[in-house]
């Protein structure tokens, strides 16, 4: 571009406030994490020599290893619903002509008002003196509240309204691209609706629906607050393990060592795809 | 097809805007049970009747606001940065920053603020929370003025240089003007993300910097109180119309 030295020099003082930031506040403290994941947890929960590998070896311990799988599997479980759900409403928003913005925004909003309120609104609905309780009881079809809260079945469905937008966005995106003559080719040649989604606008999605997975896999796996006031403690996910480890528990090494192969993991996952599809998430 | 689409693309929307709906609408409601009783404010009257309330506001606010001029700043300067020339790493880091689980990124500045306190005489309170935010928040800004800087074309710098401008002085009147839509957008964000943290704020919050969320977390776990949906209802209200101007202003 303009090149030269002092356009060079000007741009070093541009990016230095978020270089240092990024340093100093992110990369920093997780070298600092790495580090207390080879330490040995202390007395009354203090950090000591020697260096070992234990806190990772723990991991594999079938109390946690069980844990690591519930929070696959609630990741995946929420993953897939959120396809099925935000599959055919990106459809339908890239279809709708004038009124796609409108039809975005409406993603969009509940998506940036705030995760906690989004989060209650459900332990509203959800309670034994919730919403939905109290309907049902007053019409007279159950007697005693249902539980409906702490359990697998609502943590997952927080996760999932919660998550649901990061679907819904960029399966959008990439439909918006899609070439309007290769499903007019395909109705041309014969091809009813059903079939032509089916073997071509599905598979030509494809990025967007694997950025779209991933976006919520990701978000799903590391979760704390979600499991935290849904599951009231009973459904336990890696995030919720972390969180105890720093604060009751006070096993800081373990904790780490946690953290460590959760962001191992996430890393990964965004390589993997950034590699598949050659550009940004974004 | 086309109806069935429809109707599913409705229950959908129906799905995520009926909880927050319904949150708002038994705000109104005079008594504190789940059965409606009559229309009150009563509920939005207690919100301010509460010093605890007001006072993890002011927090929310203070951090809220410091943290976005700063990540504003940084952000817009490192966008444009970078539009000159990448750079992989600190791209990298970027994106990272924005997938890596909240509780681990609260972990770890809970340690690195633990570890500083060794040499350093300072504690957790305002101050920890606004560096942790900020650390947080660059990254949306970053891919906002991005965004922007895309449909920028640079040949409007290089006429200014050309006219004998030096490089700052096309950033500062070039360049500068044309994403200020972008930055407010940006910055709007920033507030929005910051005000809302719960996870990250939880961990390296001081005693006397309790937030706005971290009081709403507690409540909740204490079990639903009508006050909550009230202030819920606030800021759905409040957060929402900010964005509906930040999409806005983006958009001109």
């Amino acid at each position: 571009m303009t090149g030269g030295g002092a356009w060079e020099r000007l741009r070093a003082w541009f990016l230095l406030p978020a270089r240092v930031w990024m340093i100093g506040l992110f990369a920093a403290p997780f070298a600092i994490v790495i580090a207390y994941s080879l330490l040995t947890r202390g007395a009354y929960g203090g950090l000591g020599q020697p260096w070992t590998l234990d806190n990772y070896r723990r991991l594999v311990d079938p109390l946690y290893l069980e844990v690591v799988v519930r929070s696959f599997g609630m990741a995946a479980e929420t993953t897939a619903i959120c396809l099925v759900l935000g599959f055919p409403l990106a459809l339908f928003i890239s279809r709708s002509g004038k009124r796609k913005n409108l039809y975005l925004q409406l993603v969009i909003l509940p998506f940036w008002t705030s995760f906690l309120v989004r989060i209650y609104a459900w332990l509203f609905l959800l309670r034994d003196t919730g919403l939905i309780n109290t309907a049902l009881q007053h019409l007279g079809l159950i007697h005693a509240p249902l539980p409906l809260l702490y359990n697998d079945g609502a943590v997952l469905l927080g996760l999932v309204y919660g998550y649901l937008p990061f679907m819904v966005l960029p399966v959008y995106a990439t439909l918006e691209r899609l070439d309007p003559a290769l499903t007019e080719a395909a109705a041309d040649l014969g091809a009813k609706p059903w079939p032509t989604l089916w073997h071509v606008v599905l598979p030509l999605s494809a990025p967007g629906i694997a950025a779209g997975s991933i976006l919520v896999f990701i978000p799903s796996l590391g979760a704390y607050l979600t499991p935290d006031l849904l599951g009231g403690g009973r459904t336990v996910l890696i995030g919720n393990v972390v969180q105890n480890q720093f604060t009751n528990a006070r096993d800081w090494p373990f904790g780490a060592a946690i953290s460590v192969a959760l962001m191992a993991l996430v890393g990964t996952l965004v390589l993997f795809v950034l590699r598949r599809q050659r550009g940004s998430l974004a | 097809m086309k109806r069935w689409l429809g109707l599913y693309a409705a229950a959908v929307y129906l799905f995520l805007h009926v909880p927050l709906i319904i949150l708002a609408v038994f705000s109104f409601n005079s008594s504190r049970f789940t059965v409606w009783q009559g229309f009150s404010l009563h509920w939005y009257g207690a919100i301010f009747q509460d010093p605890q309330l007001a006072e993890s506001a002011w927090n929310s606010v203070i951090i809220a606001v410091a943290a976005t001029i700063l990540a504003t700043i940084a952000g817009t300067l490192c966008a444009y940065g970078l539009w000159k020339r990448g750079s992989r790493m600190l791209t990298g880091s970027l994106y990272l920053s924005l997938v890596t689980p909240e509780i681990v990124m609260g972990i770890s500045l809970l340690a690195l603020f633990q570890w500083s306190f060794r040499w350093l005489h300072w504690r957790m309170g305002l101050h920890t929370v606004i560096l942790a935010h900020v650390a947080f928040s660059i990254a949306y800004v970053v891919i906002v003025i991005a965004a922007r800087l895309r449909t920028f074309s640079p040949t409007l710098e290089e006429a200014a240089l050309d006219l004998g401008a030096t490089e700052w002085q096309a950033f500062r009147y070039v360049t500068l003007p044309a994403l200020l839509p972008g930055i407010v957008a940006a910055a709007l964000l920033a507030l929005t993300v910051s005000f809302d943290d719960y996870v990250i704020t939880s961990m390296v919050a001081g005693v006397d910097s309790e937030t706005l969320p971290m009081v709403i977390y507690a409540m909740a776990r204490r079990g639903a109180s009508p006050v909550i949906n009230a202030i819920s209802a606030l800021i759905v209200v409040v957060f929402g119309g900010l964005v509906l101007i930040s999409e806005r202003v983006r958009e001109s």
